[in-house]
């Protein structure tokens, strides 16, 4: 290799990535673009742990006989849950891309408390890390919700080490949330008026609302739980007087409205994308922005639906049913909007696009499924079954992932100050497609048909859709490799980006440079038109 | 460049970098804490949902434990909290005022009446191990007809007033600091936050007992 000649880095401005090289630099650092890249690489690093685990199990699947023993697959899907839904899911768009942008798309200089912000990296590698022992240890067997009294008395597995974990995790997603919530008050640029936030804002501050509510609910819960199995004193030992549907009702009072902690922010990714490739002003703005705070809102009256057959009075079942079909009413006003957002728009189909249109079908087969589950006769059918495993991971990967790879793409010149290989990222976008839905759309035939979750073995006639599912798993893990590859060689060797890739609207790519610097703006910036002003006439932006 | 170097060049105490000025700061610091204390109640509110459950299945079992519960050291040191909640409002009056004295007395007042709750705390916990009240394989009860249910209600006491003994403490190391800080000349009459933050935790601190003292020592007490 050449040595690289002095001339070559005089293009090269202070940007937040060149300030500094050493690994304090890192490891101490307050600037919320450092932080994300620091949970950027440990979710990464969770989701292909927990991604391991999910090979494992669709491994034992493949067979009705199945490859390991019951226990070990007990561990598996229990490991595979937790890892995913409290160290990749919940923090994966808030931490890094919601730290990256909040604060440069609200025209701040940093997140309102930096300091904070770090802790909670270490807070979330600490928890990370206790989690991590409990696995190598020889792992938790209760399934990723902790049920009681299982969990509480029977269980001979690591179940304190693992909760204290997540209990420990939870307080890095109260700390973000928390966070967001007063940089968005508070640290607001000259004429940023919550009417001209842009919806990625919007829905960070509505997933920040369920951060900061629900999460102390499972922190005392977990407590409780932990208590329990320490003195062996009952409080949801029903053998001992103790209740164990109250420990239903206090997970899911968090655990529900988490589930919108890994959705929300995948909405707020695809308002932002949407619209910019179809160069053309959100349909009813004001209509997604208060569908967020609409589902952060409802989402806590309805953890009643998980309990729909474990002995909650009928009435309360009924409320319950009623109030999950109205989450579906936002959530329905989103993907009506971003339709609408097209229509009639100057359609572009660039990698951030793919999976936008990705999101869009799949989270709507998820969010449609999930009104089946909210109606009580079907929910006893198909409780327990692949049926609501097939449900949510169309949110939760079919939705959340999509957006989540998609937010990556969009913003990846932003983050990185270099261009990805668009032929490699669109190729790798429809990989994760076909590899989505063949792994779980046949899941859910199965559930119908009467296949449960969490079983090792199966009727040998449920094999056939299994083998498409594990088929469909390979393929999808192939998808998700190939982002990383390229991206990676990309982060070194890609060409150098503009300040504005995607000619997009929005503080972050008209008035902060690419990479932005330390303290994001050369200059103060100034709000003088509404978001997404696509259509508008070029306003004087000044830029100096 | 040159606006915002204008802006960090005015020295305002304790103004950090990413903030415009001491006003935008004090309302995060504010806002932040009020959130704080928001994740504080939905925590605690966890346990007072149990406790809500429990009493409504089991009245009879719970109302039998308040006999067991030393209500003569419970009124003191509800009496104790409310008199530190008054010298923590003093501590943040003296600074508003500035004056430096008055600041590091009314602290550290606070400090040794969150030292005789807890004190005070450790009495009771004593006893109830000496009665054998702790939840767990020695727990007895006098009644037969309740062990179960009312070793529900001393689990849920443990857990209620040991999570406010935790934050006792907590909140004794944080006054600790303020003090260190206070004798440093840290504060001045133009920015105090840390003192009016703490002190919002610490009432926060106090109104959890006063919810706590009722609730599992006095329901029931006279029948």
């Amino acid at each position: 290799m050449s040595t690289i000649l002095p001339s070559a880095k005089t293009e090269t401005r202070p940007n937040y990535l060149n300030v500094d090289y050493g690994w304090k630099s890192w490891l101490f650092t307050t600037d919320h673009k450092r932080i994300a890249l620091l949970y950027l690489f440990s979710i990464t690093a969770f989701f292909f742990v927990g991604g391991a685990f999910a090979v494992c199990m669709r491994l034992n699947l493949l067979t009705p006989e199945g490859l390991f023993a019951h226990d070990t697959y007990n561990k598996l899907f229990t490991m595979h849950g937790i890892i995913m839904v409290f160290f990749f899911l919940v923090p994966s768009i808030p931490a890094t891309l919601g730290n990256f942008l909040v604060p440069i798309m609200v025209g701040a200089r940093d997140l309102a408390f930096p300091r904070i912000n770090l802790l909670s990296w270490y807070l979330y590698i600490i928890g990370g890390v206790i989690a991590l022992t409990a696995i190598v240890q020889g792992g938790v067997d209760t399934g990723w919700t902790f049920y009681a009294p299982f969990s509480s008395t029977y269980s001979n597995t690591h179940v304190i080490l693992t909760a204290l974990g997540v209990f420990v995790a939870g307080f890095s997603s109260i700390l973000t949330g928390l966070n967001f919530i007063v940089t968005i008050h508070t640290m607001r640029a000259p004429g940023m008026t919550w009417s001209r936030l842009p919806l990625f804002v919007w829905g960070h501050y509505a997933t920040s609302l369920i951060q900061v509510l629900g999460t102390p609910v499972i922190a005392i819960t977990l407590v409780l739980l932990g208590l329990e199995r320490i003195l062996h004193a009952g409080i949801f030992d029903p053998a001992v007087g103790g209740d164990p549907v109250l420990f239903q009702h206090l997970f899911w009072f968090y655990s529900h409205p988490a589930v919108y902690i890994m959705i929300l922010p995948g909405m707020a990714v695809i308002s932002e994308v949407v619209t910019c490739f179809s160069r053309k002003a959100i349909f009813g703005y004001t209509f997604v922005a208060i569908s967020s705070i609409a589902i952060a809102v409802l989402g806590f009256l309805v953890w009643g639906h998980h309990l729909f057959v474990a002995g909650q009075s009928m009435y309360a079942s009924m409320v319950f049913s009623f109030l999950s079909f109205m989450v579906a009413v936002p959530s329905a006003i989103k993907v009506f909007n971003w339709t609408a957002t097209m229509y009639k728009g100057s359609v572009s189909y660039e990698t951030p696009m793919l999976y936008a249109f990705g999101f869009i079908g799949l989270f709507t087969i998820g969010g449609l499924t999930g009104l089946f589950l909210a109606t009580m006769a079907i929910d006893v059918h198909v409780t327990d079954t692949y049926f609501v495993i097939a449900h949510f991971h169309y949110v939760m990967v079919g939705g959340m992932v999509m957006a989540y790879l998609g937010g990556i793409h969009f913003w990846f010149p932003k983050i990185s100050g270099r261009m990805y290989p668009e032929g490699w990222a669109k190729f790798a976008a429809l990989v994760v497609f076909v590899g989505f839905n063949l792994t779980f759309f046949p899941q859910f035939i199965l559930g119908y048909q009467g296949m449960p979750r969490r079983y090792a073995h199966y009727p040998p006639e449920f094999q056939v859709l299994n083998v498409m599912s594990t088929a469909g798993a390979s393929i999808l893990a192939v998808g998700y490799l190939i982002p990383m590859i390229y991206l990676a060689w990309a982060w070194r060797k890609g060409p150098k980006a503009p300040q504005n890739p995607w000619n997009a609207k929005g503080l972050e790519w008209e008035q902060s440079p690419t990479p932005p610097p330390t303290f994001n703006f050369e200059h103060q910036p100034v709000v003088t038109e509404p978001a997404y002003n696509y259509s508008g006439e070029e306003q004087e932006v000044e830029l100096g | 460049m040159a606006d915002s170097d204008a802006t960090m060049a005015v020295h305002e105490p304790g103004l950090r970098h990413h903030f415009d000025d001491s006003a935008q700061q004090l309302d995060s610091s504010t806002l932040g804490m009020w959130v704080f204390l928001v994740t504080e109640v939905m925590f605690f509110g966890g346990m007072f949902g149990a406790y809500t459950v429990y009493r409504s299945m089991y009245p009879e079992a719970f109302a039998s434990t308040s006999h067991f519960m030393n209500v003569t050291i419970g009124a003191i040191n509800t009496g104790v909290l409310i008199f530190s909640s008054f010298t923590m409002v003093m501590a943040v009056r003296s600074a508003q005022l500035g004056q430096k004295k008055a600041i590091i007395a009314f602290l550290v007042l606070t400090l040794i009446l969150g030292c005789v709750f807890l004190t005070l705390k450790y009495v009771e916990y004593h006893e109830k191990w000496v009665d054998h009240h702790i939840p767990g394989p020695g727990f007895q009860y006098q009644d037969p007809r309740y062990v179960h249910q009312a070793q529900i209600l001393f689990f849920l006491y443990f857990a209620m007033t040991g999570m406010h003994a935790l934050h006792m403490i907590v909140g004794v190391g944080l006054l600790t600091t303020l003090i260190v800080m206070a004798a440093r000349n840290r504060f001045t009459a133009a920015w105090y936050t840390p003192v009016e933050m703490i002190g919002l935790y610490w009432h926060f601190v106090d109104i959890v007992w006063i919810f706590l003292f009722p609730l599992l020592y006095l329901i029931g007490h006279t029948k």
